[in-house]
């Protein structure tokens, strides 16, 4: 019976999309009443038949059709149903369609071949037993009634229940098209204020005298805006990591900032510019995490200022030097969060136009080429371009992999150069043991002979050749998706014991993912003995932990880094200046200079763990190649921090936001 | 009114052409007039249709009424076949006058039948116009419909059908060739000649012919009649216009154009040069035309005026008076407003004696000359309660915000959540303190939005129990344990399309895709009545203003009118072409106004069930209808996105606000009428100065006679704000009595 149905929807988007001039032409296929009439058991149905009988069907058909939209329409709905269809045979007497209910639309499969196209739904073979089993699914939830101010005295309140005050599309329309006046209705938008309505007034009477000028854009911002302004900003580059993380949760989500857009952009590439000149490492993090929230934000157009965000960005890959201290500080974190960075922005804004991916893949081949550049500049060319996808890795990274690995090669195995030299040579390796290895284990063919790998890859092949194993061996278990993570642990008292990630999970409410402790972490925990156990009360660690993978041999945590800061809360943002107190030698200890007895009052510890991925765990998870775009529960970019958030002191999404 | 006086003395012009045609051309039906010239036939070779055939018809008619269940009309008509004798003492329209016109010819037959008919179909306007074909043709026997037959048989007569396109081609090129002036006028003809013709062709047979003539052609037709021409082209066969709805349509209405004098000359000059005797024919069968004296309308104004099924309406359908005014208020407040008020504060009193004033104090001093009798149409006794209510209304008046374009109103947003496409309609009480739903899964939802939750009264045997000589006797009865913000209420069995509260808020009206109208009891939260009737879906319904009355439109074309008593409706308003797709009562409870997807709003006298306004001019079916506040105008809105407004006296349209791109599903004015919210499915909310435009409308007397308006293009003048949701189409929009604007919707992620 259901076949009907079937026939109804294959009509329908026929019907939708046919012009006029040829309406009476769409008939069903004579075809289609010979495979019906066999399947009842009428086996020679004549040509004629078949032909009359489809004119008659099709005519049917197209009745209910008709019938049915107008259940559509009564039913306040764009989109027809099956239901709407069993109310319109109803109509015509003739018994409903039963058990055929679908919510969503129907998803027909197609198939072609030898000159025929068929449109069939696909019923699968469905395992009762199956059915039985699986847990019965939650209960929907039932009808509410919400109320919210669409608009106060003709202003629309800028408050998520409204859509953002100016849609992404004209935010485009505005940029790309500067002349094209404001609609009008728009103009009477809540977002614009009173200033800007006389404005488009204005430019209406210009129009009448045929006069088109560009509309001026207000710049001003209300005084509501311009404290949002700097209280957000503060925050990004505070010293308080719970009021960072609020701030950029509404980065990420406010619907209103587009009027302030240019400022943040501005902001963000003049702190870059400034903080990579000083090698302020921690305030070039907090500026890139800005970057993040702000692409995160599904209401902005930023297109408009890609000029001056990317160059930040870049900087913050490729600089030379981005910390004080290059042998300890892990700038390296850096670099590769904004690789990631990069890669989405080449993802999302990337256009035949602008051509930014090929821009940016060019820059970064043309430095990586160069004998002369630096071990940081080139471990952040190479991370830039890993990010970019497997293609990329394939084309560019894997022909130059004998190259690397000889120039790895003479420093590891050479003289003894400088320690940093070393340091970053490692780097290098195991970036490029990490990126390498998952797209070879896609692309090479199985037999993973280390005698083979090193005439193919040189110096790197057979380290490389066990990565590939490895890889290939996860691949298989499927394991669990593991990975870089976000740890937020709150807990009274600050012992690190790690059995946290529970209590972080619970915590942590707006923590996008919390989901496994990474087993450097665990590793990291059974020392007490390590500058990470805190000794005064009041102080709260970031702990951020990688591991070179060359020293994969090595503990573990031996290849860690760890930057502890510990600052007061509520000091001045410049105030943190990075001093290492090491005792191993990849720990780093970041103490702000703040650090006084003001926060002592606060029992509250936080430990905002971040890992980066440690080559054994990323060669299985960094298959996925590039950064899945706006995913940032699983995005590895874990110093977006999920913290639990403590409401004091700071407005709550939005309501500051005086449109 | 002059134009109608015009028209009378006209009609002995009338009648010589009409003689003139019907000697010179109509008469060779089958002749063929395949070359132009050739034919010279007599003029009278029509077969005199003998009272015998007349009678046919009638019965034919009749018939075809019995099985629409319209017994009203045939008792009209009944009557009226009785008295048919001397039918020719008031020739109704013009065609009909033609018929007193001294020749025995075909066309006064017709005119006799025409005049005695369309005196049927004034009074109720679903009588088939069904004009007596010159020769009946012989229905094949046992056919199970021979009053369809009886319908379709006037397509009986052919030409050749290879020369249609050269006969509509011929006056594509005539028409494109006339004087600007008269253009606009007679391209109106283009769309129901093609209609018919196409349709004659299919009736005869001619399939092929009929599918080229139609791709020839229908590209040239008016885009708002592509929904028609969509369900014209998939009838390709004769089979397929037995039954079909349109295709009735099409059949038993007379398409309705306006046309000068001029131009309608113009066009009957070329037609009787051409010898195009088939157009002739279909023009005078099938096509209504309501020739006026003045100049010739512009295409803006024609277009203004036309997209509904069946053309415009009559001139003189709208001519009835309509008493719009509103009823007076009975006074009642003086004793009551005392007690309240000393217990109170004492300046409230002053002003609130003020705005009584103003609203409607001086009308409650002398009869409004535009209101109808207090007693016109009885309605019910006022309780206690309701004076109660009113007394809270008018405190609540006196807090009311004066809106304007510089102070427009705020807007409360209900966003139904979580109701996976479910929602079909909403209503909010008038003091706004439930809100109703109705939803797809045949469930209707009440909510309480204050405070107050919903109770239950207790049942019998605990009712037995109480104190009933208590004060608080009311608060006794109801069962506490019951109290929730919101209740369910069961019963449908099929979505609820339409939901209304009545005033006092005791009861609350829903009708479902079932075919039934159900009351439910907000006491009890059960189901009272289920008035059945429709048997089809009903689309809308909505309780009178004074409450006990209610109506109800659906499917079946015909909306009725019941009292909550009556488990029969008391009235039956039949006439629209299409399904009723929106129903609305005037706020005097004398009149009542239904939209429907024939594209036409009426407006029905409740008192003697007359339609007594066709306005046309939307270029989809309506879904939304408000009445202004003092009850002069009127606001529709239609799947075309326009909102239109109406000057209810005059039977004008006197606004055009467009701005919304998809169907509009809520209108409501402001409870002063400045404001005109309108909600649309394309998630906007948009208010409109209606002040505004209301003044902008020039009215002299010759554009109230003729109804043909010029629109002032200003709709984005008007246009006050625009508020979109966010995924939210708006179905429902209420003003508080304090003109607080409440929408309503379902949050479709």
């Amino acid at each position: 019976i259901s076949n009907h149905e079937v026939f109804i929807y294959a009509i329908l988007p026929t019907m939708a999309e046919e012009r006029r001039p040829k309406q009476c032409t769409v008939v069903l296929p004579t075809e289609s009443m010979k495979a019906m009439a066999e399947s009842i058991g009428v086996g020679q149905l004549q040509e004629e038949s078949c032909a009359a009988l489809s004119e008659e069907v099709s005519y049917r058909i197209k009745e209910i059709a008709q019938d049915a939209l107008k259940f559509m329409h009564h039913g306040k709905r764009r989109k027809l149903t099956t239901s709407d269809i069993d109310h319109a045979l109803k109509l015509k007497n003739v018994e409903p369609l039963y058990g055929f209910q679908s919510q969503e639309f129907i998803p027909f499969r197609f198939a072609s071949g030898g000159g025929r196209e068929l449109h069939f739904y696909e019923e699968k073979e469905v395992d009762l037993s199956d059915i039985i089993n699986t847990p019965l699914p939650r209960v929907p939830l039932d009808v509410s009634l919400k109320a919210h101010w669409l608009s106060i005295e003709g202003v629309q309140p800028a408050i998520p229940e409204n859509p953002p005050p100016a849609p992404k599309e004209q935010q485009k329309a505005e940029s790309t098209e500067p002349l094209k006046v404001v609609k009008p209705g728009q103009e009477e938008e809540g977002s614009i204020q009173k200033g800007q309505g006389a404005i488009s007034a204005e430019a209406k009477g210009k129009k009448e005298g045929l006069m088109r000028m560009k509309p001026r854009s207000t710049h001003e911002l209300s005084v509501e805006q311009q404290l949002y302004y700097k209280e957000i900003t503060e925050a990004c580059v505070g010293s308080c990591e719970a009021k960072r993380a609020e701030a950029l949760q509404s980065i990420a989500t406010d619907p209103g900032l587009y009027q302030m857009l240019p400022r943040f952009s501005t902001f963000i590439s003049e702190g870059v510019r400034v903080n990579v000149v000083q090698n302020n490492l921690a305030l070039l993090i907090y500026l890139m995490r800005m970057v993040k929230a702000l692409m995160d934000n599904p209401t902005l157009y930023l297109e408009k200022y890609l000029h001056e965000l990317i160059p930040a960005v870049v900087t913050c890959i490729v600089s030379k030097q981005l910390c004080l201290r290059p042998d300890v500080d892990n700038h390296w974190a850096l670099r590769d969060f904004a690789a990631r960075l990069m890669a989405q922005s080449c993802k999302t804004f990337s256009t035949t136009t602008n051509n930014i991916q090929s821009r940016i893949t060019k820059t970064f081949t043309k430095s990586w080429l160069d004998e002369k550049t630096q071990w940081t500049t080139r471990y952040g060319c190479i991370a830039g371009l890993s990010e970019l996808g497997p293609d990329v890795i394939k084309t560019l990274i894997l022909p130059r992999l004998t190259v690397e690995g000889a120039r790895i090669k003479a420093v590891s195995e050479g003289p003894v150069v400088s320690n940093i030299d070393k340091i970053g040579a490692d780097h290098v390796q195991s970036l490029l043991l990490k990126h390498c290895a998952s797209v070879i284990a896609k692309t090479r063919p199985l037999p993973d002979n280390m005698e083979q790998y090193r005439a193919d890859y040189g110096y790197l092949g057979p380290t490389l050749c066990s990565h590939v194993v490895k890889a290939r061996a996860q691949a298989a278990l499927q394991a669990q998706q593991v990975n870089r993570t976000t740890l937020t642990i709150t807990q009274p008292r600050p012992t690190l014991t790690v059995s946290q990630s529970g209590i972080g999970g619970s915590g942590g409410s707006r923590s996008p993912s919390i989901i496994k402790v990474p087993s450097s972490l665990t590793l990291m925990s059974t020392r007490p003995g390590t500058p990470t156990q805190p000794s005064p009360p009041a102080t709260k660690y970031i702990v951020m932990a990688t591991s070179a993978g060359a020293s994969s041999t090595q503990q573990v945590l031996d290849g860690s880094l760890v930057i502890t800061l510990s600052s007061s809360s509520g000091s001045s943002v410049t105030s943190t200046v990075a001093s290492a107190t090491s005792t191993l030698q990849p720990l780093v200890k970041l103490e702000s200079r703040g650090a006084g007895g003001l926060g002592g009052s606060r029992p509250l510890q936080k430990y905002i763990v971040v890992s980066l991925p440690t080559s054994a765990s990323s060669s299985l998870e960094s298959k996925s190649g590039m950064l899945p775009p706006s995913s940032s529960s699983t995005s590895p970019i874990s110093l977006e921090a999920g913290m639990k958030m403590d409401h004091t002191g700071y407005v709550p999404n939005g309501t500051l936001l005086p449109i | 009114m002059a134009a109608v006086q015009d028209g009378q003395l006209n009609l002995e012009v009338e009648k010589d052409i009409k003689t003139e045609i019907t000697n010179d051309g109509s008469g060779n039906i089958n002749a063929n007039s395949s070359s132009p010239g050739s034919t010279s036939s007599g003029g009278k070779s029509k077969s005199p249709a003998g009272s015998g055939e007349d009678q046919q018809t009638l019965l034919a008619v009749l018939q075809f009424l019995k099985r629409n269940k319209l017994t009203e009309s045939v008792d009209i008509l009944r009557r009226e076949a009785g008295l048919s004798a001397d039918a020719d003492d008031s020739p109704v329209s013009e065609s009909a006058g033609a018929g007193s016109g001294g020749v025995p010819s075909v066309g006064a037959d017709g005119g006799d039948a025409n005049s005695l008919l369309s005196r049927v179909s004034i009074a109720t306007p679903v009588a088939p116009p069904a004009t007596a074909p010159p020769k009946v043709v012989a229905a094949s026997g046992g056919e199970d419909q021979p009053d369809v037959n009886v319908v379709l048989s006037a397509y009986s007569q052919q030409g050749d059908p290879v020369l249609y396109p050269l006969y509509y081609n011929g006056l594509k090129k005539f028409i494109e060739s006339v004087l600007d002036c008269h253009r606009a006028e007679l391209s109106q003809v283009f769309y129901p000649l093609f209609v018919h013709m196409y349709l004659e062709l299919v009736y005869n047979n001619h399939e092929n012919e009929a599918k080229q003539f139609f791709e020839k052609f229908s590209g040239d037709q008016e885009c708002y009649y592509e929904e028609d021409l969509r369900i014209l082209s998939s009838m390709s066969k004769k089979e397929h216009m037995k039954g079909n709805e349109t295709m009735l349509d099409f059949r038993t209405s007379k398409f309705v154009l306006r046309i000068s004098r001029d131009s309608y000359q113009l066009l009957k000059r070329h037609l009787q040069e051409r010898q195009n005797n088939q157009i002739w024919n279909i023009i005078q069968e099938h096509l209504y035309i309501d020739i006026f004296d003045g100049m010739p309308r512009s295409k803006s104004q024609i277009d203004a005026m036309s997209g509904s099924l069946a053309g415009e309406g009559k001139r003189d359908a709208n001519k009835a008076k309509v008493f719009y005014g509103l009823l007076k208020e009975p006074e009642i407040e003086v004793p009551l407003d005392d007690e309240d008020e000393e217990a109170e504060n004492e300046e409230g009193k002053p002003k609130k004696k003020k705005p009584k004033k103003d609203s409607m104090g001086s009308k409650s001093k002398k009869q409004d000359p535009n209101a109808p009798q207090q007693t016109r149409i009885p309605l019910p006794e006022l309780k206690d309660s309701d004076k109660l209510d009113k007394i809270m209304n008018m405190k609540e008046a006196t807090k009311k915000i004066r809106l304007g374009p510089d102070n427009l109103p705020s807007i409360c947003f209900y966003s139904f959540l979580n109701a996976y496409q479910g929602l079909t309609a909403v209503d909010f009480t008038d003091d706004s303190s439930l809100i109703a739903g109705g939803f797809a899964d045949s469930t209707v939802r009440v909510w309480s939005v204050t405070p107050k939750k919903l109770r239950r009264v207790k049942s019998a045997a605990d009712l037995s129990n109480i104190d009933k000589e208590s004060d608080d006797v009311l608060e006794r009865i109801m069962d506490e344990k019951t109290a929730s913000e919101s209740k369910i209420l069961y019963g449908h069995s099929g979505p609820v399309y339409g939901i209304s509260f009545s005033p006092d808020r005791n009861y609350l009206l829903s009708s479902s895709e079932d075919g039934t109208v159900r009351l439910w009891s907000l006491q009890t939260f059960t189901c009272l009545v289920g008035y059945k009737g429709h048997n089809y879906p009903v689309w809308d319904t909505q309780f009178s203003p004074y409450g006990y009355y209610f109506i109800s439109g659906g499917h079946d074309r015909v909306a009725r009118l019941w009292a909550t008593d009556h488990y029969q409706p008391l009235r039956m308003f039949a006439g629209h072409l299409a399904d009723i797709t929106c129903t609305l009562f005037h706020p005097n409870s004398n009149y009542v106004a239904t939209g429907s997807a024939d594209r036409t709003i009426r407006l029905w006298d409740v008192l003697t069930g007359n339609c007594v306004r066709i306005l046309t001019g939307h270029k989809g079916p309506i879904h939304s209808l408000a009445f202004s506040p003092n009850g002069k105008f009127m606001a529709s809105g239609a799947t075309d996105g326009r909102v239109l407004l109406w000057d209810v006296g005059h039977g004008l349209m006197v606004g055009e606000l467009k701005g919304h791109t998809d169907t509009i599903y809520a209108l409501k004015f402001s409870r002063d009428g400045e404001i005109l919210a309108s909600g649309s499915m394309d998630n906007t909310v948009k208010l409109w100065d209606t002040l505004k435009a209301f003044d902008d409308v020039e009215l002299d007397d010759f554009t109230a006679a003729t109804g043909h308006i010029h629109l002032p293009e200003n709709s984005q003048e008007l246009l006050l704000g625009t508020y979109m949701t966010k995924s939210t189409p708006v179905i429902h929009l209420h003003f508080t009595r304090r003109n607080l604007l409440l929408a309503a919707g379902a949050y479709n992620p």
